[in-house]
């Protein structure tokens, strides 16, 4: 039946991640930010969480507790809420184990998974977005060709997270093999794989926390054998949208921290003799907000949930991450509005939830659940 | 558990729901909206061919049974809200003069004890807050209702305008004053049958949409009725909306109600555009990144987006009311969000469609017109957000203006 409560296990991981960002995220968010690090204590704190063992098959070294989308859509819109680019860092993994776990033929399972449950942050990542203007998923610049045994990579990738640790990077491309247009790959490739570069890390307007570098790949020759799911391949578009889902609910994570600062602030913020929140103009905003952010929830949930019942979720998924981009912006965009010359101001937050809000209108495929 | 998906009796009534709406509601569409307030025939002959009535079940029957012929099986509001989507899609007009719908049913059923219950089963219930110089301000009414110790009747005067169904109905729902000076503590709401001496239908407006439905202006000139047609407590207690007998409770039911419609109708503008569209090679890429689409088509994908963000928001709302927990903040968001979003899809479905959503040979004109009123009544959008914002920031009324 329609019902929108959480289960006893969601409640309690909704509410241990929620006292982990407000204890370990929030209080070093700016710092971080400032710096443009990600402590490795912090990894290791959110690795220690259990997030990629839980979801491993005993056999592989994990403990099996099953992967669930809508779970995870809650316990990260918790840790965003903390702080978006550490979240992203510490759950950068995912992007390499997830696919993995989902199409990886049983020899990659064996090979790759264990790596996943030592008792400290395995860095693993995934290139999947490119330097260039409109860029879209389904068309990848970046290419690879079979050749023999091997495959030949060749394109650009940037905001490729924490590149300057991972030992393999699992490098979407598209076939080139006549005119058709092939199911995109994803093959884990070894950062000391001649032909690859890894570019200086890269300065963005927001997700500071998030170490992202640029990578490209100049006939990267790769043995076939590490193409996920070997000849049966990857269901791209299902981790697409594993992928916006989760971004979608991240989304509501910044956009609820952001929302949450600018209405205690209007509450104790007085102008002509009362709390600025007394005005239609102000109280409007955030009432907004506020219905805007419960409705990004359940689109993202849904979109999550129509994915743990392994149906395609394209269009739940595709419109979750639209409609989740363009209301977090918003709603980060009234948190400065409404804190005014003090919004701007990097004293408080806001500023920062408004550059990281951003982000999400422009990123594909850097957070999976 | 968070599940979307609906229960098979819930499905069932969608179903039929969508039957009727298509082949009762759609065909006599247009016909209705161009003879105003004609008595809709085909609607009476449907509800006498739904016999025996659900409504039997009320007496009697824990709250889950609200009595109303769609808020049935084992999650009645969201069965209410999912069927109500499915008729305003046929015609929201058709759909407001179902009767025994009315708003004063839902009030009747709030807050009617188990006599009035059963004494006005049966009877369409309007419902008259609106005054000419009191709308979403309900505090500011002047209708009266003064009690004649003599007779043990109540005598009510005053004026009332936007009476939904106020001409066709069988009876009112009367929102007066049982003491001015006393504020929203001594407004009460007290049913007044059709016929009754006092009791005048001085106009039938004339309105932008929704033109099936009628809208009254009735007056009551000493209309006396009995003491027992009182809903709730006759008590001036100073306890914020208690003071209005618990009535003011009978819109986080109907608000998502109202929300349905919204979501309807801009649903049917919606699937018709797209239709067209369709028929012309346009498609809608739903996984492509939002960047590569063009202008209509990210035009269409934003309306299904904040269709469906109204629909579960309403959801949300209808399935908090079938477990019984409060949720008068999320049936004001779901108010609010419909509302807005549904007048905002068919007035762009209209400007996409071009002359063919202009001209009155379609329905795309007509249901721009008809989804207006969703943002109006039952809480104008604004309404909503005090309410909302009030909710959320803790405020009194007097700290939130």
């Amino acid at each position: 039946m329609a019902d929108f409560t959480l289960d006893e296990d969601q409640r309690q991981i909704q509410d241990m991640a929620r006292k982990f960002a407000a204890n370990e995220l929030r209080p070093i968010a700016r710092e971080c930010d400032e710096e443009a690090v990600a402590p490795s204590e912090v990894l290791d704190k959110v690795w220690e969480l259990g997030f990629c063992a839980n979801a491993i098959p005993e056999n592989y070294g994990g403990y099996d507790l099953g992967r669930s989308a809508l779970t995870s859509a809650i316990m990260v819109e918790e840790l965003a809420w903390g702080d978006l680019g550490l979240t992203m860092a510490a759950l950068s993994p995912l992007l390499m184990m997830v696919p993995i776990l989902e199409f990886g033929a049983d020899e990659q399972k064996e090979e790759w998974l264990p790596k996943f449950c030592g008792e400290r942050f395995f860095p693993g990542t995934a290139a999947i977005m490119e330097p260039r203007i409109v860029f879209d998923p389904l068309e990848l610049g970046t290419t690879v060709e079979t050749q023999g045994e091997n495959v030949v990579i060749s394109g650009k990738k940037c905001m490729v997270p924490l590149a300057d640790q991972a030992e393999h990077i699992l490098v979407y491309a598209s076939p080139r093999n006549g005119d058709a247009p092939q199911p995109v790959k994803a093959v884990i490739v070894d950062r000391n794989t001649p032909g690859l570069s890894i570019g200086p890390k890269e300065k963005n307007l927001g997700l500071n926390a998030l170490p992202l570098f640029p990578v490209a790949f100049d006939q990267c020759v790769v043995p076939a054998s590490r193409c996920v799911g070997r000849d049966r391949g990857i269901d791209y578009m299902k981790l697409l949208n594993l992928s916006r889902a989760n971004l979608s609910a991240m989304a509501v994570g910044v956009a609820r921290a952001s929302h949450e600062y600018a209405l205690t602030y209007a509450k104790e913020r007085f102008a002509f003799g009362e709390p600025i929140a007394c005005r239609q103009s102000i109280a409007f905003m955030l009432a907004e907000a506020a219905m805007e952010i419960d409705g990004m929830r359940l689109l993202a949930w849904r979109a999550a949930w129509r994915l743990d019942r392994n149906e395609d979720a394209t269009k739940d998924a595709g419109l979750a991450k639209m409609y989740c981009a363009e209301q977090a912006m918003k709603v980060v965009d009234y948190g400065v509005q409404i804190l005014g010359g003090h919004g701007y101001i990097r004293e408080h937050p806001v500023e920062m939830w408004f550059r990281n809000g951003r982000s999400f209108s422009i990123t594909e495929g850097l957070a999976i659940g | 558990m968070i599940d979307f998906e609906l229960k098979p009796e819930t499905k069932q009534l969608q179903q039929m729901t969508a039957a009727v709406a298509n082949g009762v509601f759609r065909p006599v569409s247009r016909y209705y909206d161009d003879h105003e307030h004609e008595k809709v025939k085909e609607l009476y002959a449907l509800v006498e061919s739904m016999t025996p009535p659900v409504r039997k079940e009320t007496e009697g029957e824990g709250k889950k049974r609200s009595g109303r012929g769609l808020a049935q099986g084992p999650e009645p509001n969201v069965a209410l809200v999912v069927s109500m989507e499915e008729l305003a899609w046929g015609d929201t007009g058709i759909l407001l003069c179902w009767p025994q719908r009315g708003l004063g049913n839902s009030a009747i059923e709030a807050v009617g004890t188990p006599e009035q219950k059963a004494r006005f089963a049966g009877k369409f219930a309007a419902m008259a807050i609106t005054e000419p110089g009191a709308g979403s301000d309900t505090a500011a009414i002047t209708s009266t209702a003064r009690l004649d110790p003599e007779t043990n009747e109540w005598i009510i005067n005053g004026e009332k305008i936007f009476v939904t169904s106020g001409y066709h109905c069988d009876a009112v729902v009367v929102w007066a004053t049982l003491d001015k000076s006393k504020g929203r503590a001594a407004i009460k709401s007290f049913v007044v049958e059709k016929g009754v001496p006092g009791m005048t239908v001085t106009k039938v407006e004339k309105k932008l949409g929704i033109r099936a439905s009628d809208t009254a202006a009735i007056v009551f000139e000493d209309c006396r009725i009995p003491y027992d047609n009182i809903l709730g407590s006759p008590e001036i207690q100073n306890r914020g909306e208690a003071g209005l007998g618990g009535v003011m409770k009978t819109f986080d039911a109907t608000r998502p109600g109202v929300a349905a419609m919204a979501i309807g109708v801009a649903r049917a503008a919606l699937e018709f555009t797209k239709t067209k569209l369709e028929s012309e090679g346009h498609t809608f890429p739903y996984g492509r990144s939002p960047l590569h689409l063009n202008a209509i088509q990210k035009s269409i994908l934003e309306m299904e987006a904040e269709l469906e963000v109204a629909r579960l928001l309403n959801l949300r709302a209808a399935s908090m009311l079938d477990t019984g927990i409060r949720n008068s903040l999320e049936a004001s968001m779901a108010k609010a969000k419909a509302g807005r979003a549904a007048t905002l899809v068919t007035q762009k479905c209209v400007e996409i469609l071009g002359p063919i959503g202009y001209s009155r040979e379609h329905l795309v004109e007509k249901w721009l017109r008809d989804c207006k009123i969703t943002d109006i009544f039952e809480g104008t959008g604004q309404i909503q957000m005090l309410i909302i914002a009030r909710s959320i920031l803790g405020f009194s009324r007097d700290m939130l203006k």
